[in-house]
């Protein structure tokens, strides 16, 4: 197989334990560059404890995380995958720009994007100096998307990127899903509720508790 | 696309920690406000004799400004766990120890700072002679990041905890006695117009020590407290 075939992220028996407690697994799947997968489950089935593991912030307990085909080593892979989870990671404090600003000071920045045409394209234009804590929910989760984009990682681990958005937000999620597919990135995104992405049929993970 | 390079992270870093530190400066005067509150209290309770205020004034102002440290220290990484900054600082493509690093400078330019500028204020209430100034200044200067650095790592030890402010204070003041010992030796070495450089020395290792050591261990700790 060449490098541009081997799934870029590959589980074998994955599986997580708290204090002994199975929280979800063994899980086995494939995601390749340009491919989507859904995670689905129930309240509590173990989605976002899954999301942190692949993010890296909870450690592998059983089974196997493999990397363009090699075992899954952060420091070689540290930057290629982003995580949005619940908490947002916004300083109230900050304004939207400066938030962009203080994650691309740490990750880098794709080329040729900049943080106040992203908050634009992210249907934020005239919020640019509004400090987080004054946006609205789903203004917040806007942001982030726009720092989503701005980062040069290969692997977006979306949790719940639909809440709190309206009509138009999950529109533009799964816009920008869409084209980080299509730059040859890949996507893990949970949602129990219906998503209609339209790039195809996305891979199906289930989530057993 | 393009990496960040590392000392344009830890410029990033240090002018987050500013710029959300300048955004309440609100809390940046507490601690200097309770400095000088305790400090006013000592001739209040000692009565007005000279000779043993000056006595006490090196230690006082010490164990004053360590006081008022601790109380700025607790939140030191509260409000990233809770919004999530932490985890994205974790899984940002730099050295965690580094930009922690950068986090405890940037702690102690907007609390330690502040509480050494007014020190020679605290210090000439309680008597202290103007040629001890220096000396003093140079022990704060010294003391305060070994402070800032050794709390940073128990605040990242009891992050996980809910009011976790007793517990820090029970397990930072004990370690601070070597710092106080020595700071407060190289004052009243000066005060007696002994040699003061030796404890000054001890400072100064012990600062370079915690400053290579404290911030891996802070790394450490806090991912542990992100795993639990």
């Amino acid at each position: 197989m060449t490098a541009a075939a081997l799934p870029l992220l590959e589980a074998r028996a994955l599986s997580f334990h708290r204090q002994d407690e199975p929280v979800f697994g063994p899980l086995q799947f494939r995601l390749r560059a340009g491919e989507l997968a859904l995670v689905e489950g129930d309240n509590g089935s173990g989605k976002t404890t899954l999301m942190r593991v692949l993010a890296g912030l909870l450690h592998v307990d059983e089974g196997e995380l493999l990397w363009c085909g090699k075992p899954l080593d952060r420091d070689a892979c540290q930057g290629e995958i982003v995580f949005m989870g619940h908490q947002l990671g916004l300083k109230g404090d900050l304004t939207a720009r400066e938030n962009l600003r203080v994650a691309i000071g740490l990750h880098g920045c794709v080329g040729g994007l900049a943080p106040d045409l992203t908050l634009q394209a992210v249907g934020l234009a005239g919020f640019e100096d509004e400090p987080v804590r004054q946006l609205s929910a789903g203004q917040k989760k806007r942001v982030a998307l726009a720092r989503l984009v701005l980062l040069p990682a290969r692997l977006w681990l979306l949790d719940e990127p639909y809440a709190n958005l309206d009509r138009h937000g999950i529109a533009l999620v799964n816009e920008l899903l869409g084209r980080h597919l299509d730059a040859g990135g890949a996507a893990l995104v949970t949602s129990h509720g219906a998503v209609g992405f339209h790039g195809g049929e996305p891979q199906r993970i289930r989530m057993h508790a | 696309m393009s990496r960040a390079p590392l000392s344009r992270a830890c410029a990033a870093v240090l002018r987050r920690d500013l710029t959300l530190a300048w955004r309440r400066r609100g809390d940046i005067a507490m601690p200097v406000l309770y400095a000088l509150i305790v400090t006013t209290l000592f001739p209040f309770a000692l009565g007005p004799d000279n000779a043993l205020l000056q006595r006490i004034a090196g230690g006082a102002v010490l164990v004053t400004v360590l006081l008022a440290m601790l109380l700025a220290l607790d939140g030191m990484f509260r409000s990233d766990i809770e919004d999530g900054s932490l985890e994205q600082l974790v899984l940002a493509p730099q050295p965690l120890a580094l930009m922690l690093g950068m986090k405890i400078l940037a702690h102690w330019l907007t609390t330690a700072l502040p509480l050494i500028v007014i020190a020679p204020v605290l210090a000439s209430m309680l008597q202290l002679p103007a040629a001890i100034m220096p000396v003093m200044l140079l022990a704060l200067v010294l003391s305060t990041p070994m402070l800032s650095l050794l709390g940073a790592v128990l605040v990242a030890l009891t992050a996980g905890t809910r009011r976790s402010g007793m517990l820090l204070a029970l397990m930072l003041l004990p370690l601070c006695v070597p710092v106080v010992i020595f700071a407060a030796g190289a004052i009243s070495a000066a005060q007696q117009g002994l040699p003061w450089v030796a404890p000054i020395a001890w400072l100064g290792a012990a600062l370079a020590l915690t400053l290579v050591l404290a911030p891996l261990a802070c790394a450490v700790a806090l991912r542990i407290a992100l795993d639990a």
